[in-house]
């Protein structure tokens, strides 16, 4: 054993040698850096930012290729409506996959919800807004469901939302009995119900409301992740749940409000499907899962959570438009735009990788 | 030292038992004002629980807390905190991918004043920046420009700076520190012996657990030393050597026939 007198010796004369080697501790000073480190340190601080000049890199190629036909502002209006839905639904993902989860639920929710709408008007009956209210709640149980199996039962989000993608598709066969409701009888009895379909003609652009109604909803949701302390513990329960509730965030009463507003965002979602397909179909929207998550992913959120933002899924979901509408007016096969889109993915997750390397 | 002889903090008979193990077994724990008291004791001493019981995170058995003379019940580590008990954790607690200042109020933030705070829940962003600029700058943890920088492109040491002063910020008891320097190097060890310093000097009393004696030997007014589930003794720095403290730590030694000073060279 060491007498402490030594001891206290050899503290200060391993100190004083650190301390002789120079440098500093803790004064939070950027080293020097080189422009690749930049880089880096720009797209990790603003997630937005490479999904933004993929959609600018885009819209350039499609436009030097196609030219006019491509840039005409009726068929740029055209890729906003036909990433109406998965937009809507993506701010569902968004938030979900911001927690560490993920949602294959959404789909099924985005479906069922827009048959009780559909039903609950042309069928019982009920005022088109009370039959959109009723939507709107029954969306909010789902997320509820899935919140409650994720934060009671300790389950995985992936196990859980992939059992309510089958219970809520099977709720909804039965509940639509596998029937359609036609537009016509729609547009009698519950024309609120199409409101979303309903377009305003801008320079040539036909903007539906469903569209400006998403672009809104990125707008709110925006606000509650960056500037509430909602959105904060959003990213802090993905980031590191342990650490959050112990820096005193109820992570369960946070993941629970993120599925409840997912589920919400979803029957946003069955209303815009509604205005869109006119219909109300037990069989629409079968894709909307897995666009939603591509949209996500390439709008550069992480999938392990606590790391992303909004505005990223919109540029995702807009990635994806660019590229489907552009190939197809470049007259190539469908095939194609699923494998382009197929890559998309790939490359985003790989950048994402280096981007989350600090 | 300047402590003086007011107990802040104190426990009496504490008891927690997991089926037949007894994490705590009877123990007492005095904290005066102002001072540095560290805890030490062997893997398996029961140190942890001890702490864990002090902070909120477990309900004892049996016993009572008292903190300035009011007992005082947890029943989870937000009761401690509201009531000025902070605790800096061994992993430290904070979200990485989040700012300095935004990890400093995590948990707590502060909104806008009026109509945008209210009814929009609207954050008062620049008045936490401020603040968090001003507690970093009282512990010398500051260059200006970077408070918006991610707590994950910092090092452990500045991590560790961030976490302390959080403590510091807002404790108005206690603060309590698990291992602080158990994952830091040399020169990010002394910072923050330092800054345990400080925090003494702004008056409050610190907790420190570590398992490193020639860092207790230096900041602790006392040390606690646990074992077996109970406090076994107090001993000071200048009435008992480090050799002592371990051999009491580890059963070696029996504290009352070995009074102090019995050791020293």
């Amino acid at each position: 054993m060491t007498t402490p007198q030594n001891a206290k010796v050899q503290t200060a004369d391993h100190e004083k040698v650190a301390n002789a080697a120079g440098g500093d501790f803790a004064t939070f000073k950027g080293a020097q850096v080189s422009v690749a480190d930049r880089l880096h340190q720009f797209f990790h601080k603003y997630p937005v930012a490479a999904p933004t000049i993929v959609l600018l890199a885009a819209i350039a190629m499609f436009s030097s290729i196609i030219g006019g036909r491509f840039l005409d502002p009726f068929n740029l209006s055209l890729i906003l409506q036909q990433v109406t839905i998965i937009g809507v639904l993506g701010i569902a993902q968004t938030l979900i996959i911001l927690t560490a989860g993920i949602d294959l639920s959404v789909g099924a929710v985005m479906v069922l919800t827009s048959v009780i709408m559909g039903r609950m008007a042309v069928e019982v009956g009920l005022p088109s807004g009370a039959a959109l209210c009723i939507g709107l709640i029954a969306g909010g149980i789902t997320g509820w469901i899935n919140g409650l199996l994720v934060t009671r039962f300790r389950l995985p989000p992936f196990i859980v939302t992939l059992g309510t993608w089958n219970i809520f598709f099977a709720l909804n066969l039965w509940y639509s009995q596998s029937e359609t409701i036609r537009s016509q009888e729609i547009d009698a009895v519950a024309p609120l119900l199409h409101w979303t379909g309903t377009a305003i003609d801008i320079f040539g652009a036909r903007l539906t409301y469903g569209s400006l109604l998403m672009l809104g909803l990125f707008v709110v949701i925006w606000y509650a992740l960056k500037w509430t302390a909602w959105g904060k513990h959003v990213y802090a329960t993905g980031d590191d749940p342990d650490s959050a509730k112990l820096a005193g965030i109820r992570t369960d009463r946070v993941l629970m409000s993120v599925y409840v507003v997912a589920g919400v965002l979803c029957a946003i979602a069955a209303w815009v499907l509604i205005g869109r397909i006119g219909s109300v179909s037990p069989q629409a929207g079968m894709m909307a899962n897995l666009d939603s998550i591509t949209a996500v992913v390439i709008g550069g959120t992480s999938l392990f959570g606590g790391r992303g933002s909004i505005f990223g899924t919109l540029m995702g979901a807009l990635v994806v438009g660019v590229f489907r509408n552009g190939l197809a007016l470049a007259g190539v096969d469908v095939l194609w735009q699923e494998f382009t889109v197929g890559a998309l993915i790939i490359v985003a997750v790989g950048v994402d990788q280096w981007i989350r390397k600090v | 030292m300047t402590t003086d002889k007011r107990i802040v903090f104190q426990a009496r008979g504490l008891v927690k038992r997991y089926g037949h193990v007894t994490a705590i077994d009877h123990t007492d724990f005095d904290l005066y004002a102002g001072e540095v008291l560290a805890i030490i004791g062997d893997n398996g001493a029961g140190k942890s629980s001890l702490i864990k019981a002090l902070s909120g995170a477990l309900v004892p058995d049996e016993g009572e807390i008292t903190l300035d003379g009011k007992p005082i019940h947890f029943k989870s580590p937000m009761d401690a905190r509201a009531l000025g008990i902070e605790t800096v954790y061994q992993n430290l607690a904070v979200s990485p991918s989040l700012d300095i200042a935004d990890n400093m109020f995590l948990g707590r933030e502060r909104r806008r004043p009026g109509i945008l705070g209210s009814v929009f829940r609207m954050l008062d962003k620049k008045g936490m920046h401020d603040e968090a600029k001003a507690k970093l700058a009282e512990l010398g943890l500051l260059t200006i420009q970077n408070i918006n920088q991610a707590v994950e492109t910092l090092s452990g040491g500045q991590r560790q700076g961030v976490a302390v002063a959080r403590a510091a910020a807002f404790a108005r008891h206690v603060v309590i520190m698990d291992e602080p320097t158990a994952a830091l190097g040399v020169k990010e060890s002394r910072r923050v012996l330092n800054l345990i310093n400080d925090v003494r000097a702004k008056g409050l009393p610190v907790i420190l657990i570590s398992h490193n004696m020639p860092h207790v030997f230096e900041v602790a007014d006392r040390i606690h030393i646990h074992r077996l589930g109970k406090r076994i003794a107090i001993v000071k720095p200048d009435t008992h050597t480090m050799s002592e403290a371990v051999a009491i730590m580890t059963g070696a030694l029996n504290p009352e026939d070995h009074p102090a000073g019995a050791y020293a060279a």
